[in-house]
């Protein structure tokens, strides 16, 4: 079944059906790198570049590996070592990788709206691998996956999103997926991290960890980034930990069987202690393997639509 | 040169004249009778026919940027004036956010040579601090004697205080107002309105309290000061309601208001398009109604461009990192005519008086006068007229417009002044008998 856009930017307004057919296709993908030859020929002959002009390591690991057990060609570009410390404006960058005739783009990217504006400059298809604080599509799919697979279905779950929603790209592609998908969502973290208009997107906000894990099948905890902005928005790491950080104390206090899902790089300490982090209510590695597999589901359903 | 204007509708808030299908006889640019001609009268006159048209005192725009000197590839004075002829300005007060800042008497004396052949007026507005810094106040004695008419650190506000004070202090021996860009820099790093629209859009958020803030620091430090402020490119329904209150308790404040704040909101935003960012952004519904109503009450005095010119190199990148601001000069008439009059929230002569006379009041100029024997200062619009806007022939040196291809009614014909005439793109010397 095919996608009703060639690209994925985000998920604001992706259909229901197109996420559907995202996660089944993964499942088929997921077998694969079960395999001990863990590659198929889907998208030999494809170009791929991922375009990195933001730091990240997981990401960028994670559809490198989807690409090359889809067989594509891929090419890495990061901002270091490259033309745009010779100045060169962002469009030429753009126009010049085209001219080698390339089929996809993955694109991360600190300004928000950037995949977007590429789709204007460019005729490759299009994926979104995070947009400053806007949307990181393929995180929210490999978490709903990770849900659907660990608890049956998301229609009616309730996940709760806790931390820096604010200054988070995971936790708006979260909401717009989940809430597609008929989860009910919330989220919790202090006021300052949380944005002023956010209850307009239909999510409830609460602001005690504790309500929060007794009220929900699902913590979706955000990373607080502390080499960022985020540092000026609560008074110390210490009241953070102490008020928002997931416990393994606090979960068995409110004595329930939740699932605990992070995006990475963990904090220790800070939003989840090491008990937890570790401990049997996560399931951050398995997150880590669906992503690529969910990577590899959206590469194959856009680069082979045409 | 002998030039007659036939049939044309005479409108002058001011001088409280209105009248209808006149002819306007001038002679070496100035006015020699406005009524009815006898034959000889004419005899030898280049004849235009303006039936259905209105003239009016030659509107003012007070809030441009003209980007000379420092940034000539993308407007120049020469360049600027074209532009502002062709929207239908016969003045303009230009914005001190150069580079170098006009800060100096020598950089007030180049703008106005530059502008000094032209049918535009130039009048540059000073920066209000050394370099728009907010540390030590300008040489307004100076600048002022060299042709400056008011004072601004606009791009910014006026950070400090204590600054604000001094700024104020010293230009009132001037009888000069202060012109505001209020925005709380603490509180505004960010590359649009801040609400829903921005957290869809994952794009950091200028809230509007930002505005506000200093609104009212700057209505205070009036009050106190007994200062002129004038705030500009008002866009919040809170900063409409504080300049309102300010008025009531007879503090001298004014506020304009760009034609963009009027006619769009933040929704403009969805698609990342950089033409559609400025700064103060595009806000919401709410505040452009509140700004309609600020405009038919009194309010707001003016409505301004905010002309700001941008390459298209720069313009044509990530939004975040794309340039404040749009150019005004080609499209505030048919935008004002089309969100103001022709949806009935003010009158044609409640309009001339925001484009054309009241903000020459707050800086202290003088109003054209349609009394025979003044030099003719005058535009010539048609209101009903309905044109699409095309970039391509814009004036302007830079084309960054979010109103390419949009359907407006009402436009400026022609305008006169200086004993020079533009109209249907061609310069016309007016001078000699």
């Amino acid at each position: 079944m095919a996608l009703s856009s060639r690209h994925l930017l985000g998920l604001q307004g992706v259909p229901k059906e197109d996420i559907q057919t995202i996660l089944d296709t993964a499942h088929t993908f997921r077998e694969i790198l079960e395999r001990p030859i863990k590659k198929v020929p889907t998208l030999q002959g494809k170009t791929i570049v991922n375009l990195f002009y933001e730091s990240s390591t997981r990401t960028r690991i994670s559809f490198e590996l989807a690409e090359k057990r889809l067989s594509a060609d891929s090419i890495n570009f990061s901002v270091s070592g490259s033309s745009v410390s010779k100045g060169e404006t962002f469009k030429d960058t753009i126009k010049n990788i085209e001219a080698m005739k390339v089929d996809m783009v993955v694109v991360r990217h600190a300004a928000a709206g950037t995949p977007s504006y590429l789709t204007k400059i460019s005729s490759s298809n299009i994926i979104n691998a995070g947009d400053g604080i806007h949307e990181h599509p393929t995180q929210a799919l490999l978490d709903m996956y990770s849900i659907r697979q660990k608890l049956g279905h998301l229609e009616g779950l309730k996940v709760c999103i806790v931390g820096d929603v604010a200054h988070s790209r995971v936790a708006l592609s979260n909401i717009f997926g989940l809430k597609t998908m008929g989860a009910k969502v919330s989220i919790c973290g202090p006021s300052t991290m949380i944005p002023r208009d956010i209850k307009d997107l239909g999510v409830d906000v609460i602001y005690n960890i504790d309500e929060a894990i007794q009220d929900n099948d699902v913590l979706n905890v955000l990373r607080i980034q502390l080499e960022r902005k985020a540092r000026e928005y609560f008074p110390s790491i210490r009241e953070y930990a102490k008020y928002f950080g997931i416990t393994q104390e606090r979960l068995d206090k409110n004595g329930k069987d939740i699932l605990i899902l992070h995006p990475g790089p963990i904090n220790r300490g800070v939003e989840l202690s090491s008990e937890v982090a570790d401990g049997s209510n996560q399931i951050i590695l398995y997150q880590v393997t669906n992503g690529v597999a969910i990577r590899m589901a959206v590469l194959y359903l856009l680069g082979t639509l045409n | 040169m002998k030039v007659v204007l036939k049939n044309v509708d005479v409108i002058h808030p001011e001088e409280k004249l209105n009248l209808k299908g006149v002819s306007v006889l001038l002679n070496d640019g100035a006015i020699s009778k406005i009524g009815e001609l006898a034959k000889n009268e004419i005899e030898g006159a280049k004849e235009f026919d303006f039936s259905g048209k209105i003239l009016v005192p030659g509107l003012f725009d007070m809030h441009v940027h003209l980007r000379e000197p420092g940034r000539e590839d993308e407007e120049t004075v020469i360049t600027g004036c074209n532009s502002a002829s062709a929207g239908g300005f016969t003045g303009v007060a230009c914005m001190p956010n150069t580079e170098p800042a006009i800060d100096t008497a020598e950089v007030v004396k180049f703008i106005k040579e530059q502008a000094s052949n032209h049918l535009v007026d130039v009048y540059p507005v000073a920066a209000a601090s050394l370099g728009r810094k907010s540390e030590i106040i300008s040489p307004m004695a100076e600048l002022i004697e060299a042709g400056a008419v008011a004072f601004s650190d606009d791009g910014v506000a006026i950070k400090n205080s204590s600054v604000l004070r001094r700024a104020f202090e010293y230009a009132n021996m001037f009888n000069a107002p202060i012109i505001e860009h209020c925005e709380d820099e603490s509180l505004a790093d960010g590359s649009m309105n801040e609400g829903i629209n921005s957290t869809l859009l994952g794009l950091p958020g200028l809230p509007s309290v930002a505005e506000d803030i200093v609104v009212s620091r700057d209505i205070l430090m009036a009050d106190y000061i007994g200062g002129s402020i004038h705030i500009a490119h008002i866009s919040t329904k809170n900063s409409v309601s504080l300049v309102r209150e300010a008025k009531r308790r007879g503090i001298k404040v004014t506020a304009e208001v760009t034609p963009h704040h009027f006619t769009l909101t933040d929704d403009a935003l969805k698609t990342y398009d950089t033409n559609m960012k400025m700064n103060p952004p595009l806000r919401t519904q709410a505040d452009v109604d509140a700004i309609i109503k600020g405009l038919k009450d009194g309010t707001i005095d003016c409505i301004a461009s905010d002309h700001a010119p941008h390459s298209l190199e720069e313009k044509e990148s990530e939004f975040q990192f794309a340039p404040n601001g749009i150019v005004g000069f080609e499209t505030t008439v048919g935008l004002t005519f089309s969100e103001l009059l022709h949806k009935n929230k003010l009158s044609i002569e409640e309009l001339i008086k925001k484009l054309s006379i009241n903000p020459r009041k707050i800086l202290n100029l003088p109003i054209p006068t349609f009394q025979a024997g003044a030099l003719a200062n005058f535009t010539i619009l048609d209101t009903n007229l309905v044109w699409t806007v095309d970039i391509s022939k814009f004036k302007s040196k830079s084309k960054n417009s979010p109103f390419d291809k949009r359907l407006l009614t009402g436009k400026s014909l022609a305008v006169i002044n200086n004993k020079k005439m533009y109209a249907d793109g061609q310069w016309i010397n007016l001078s000699g008998a």
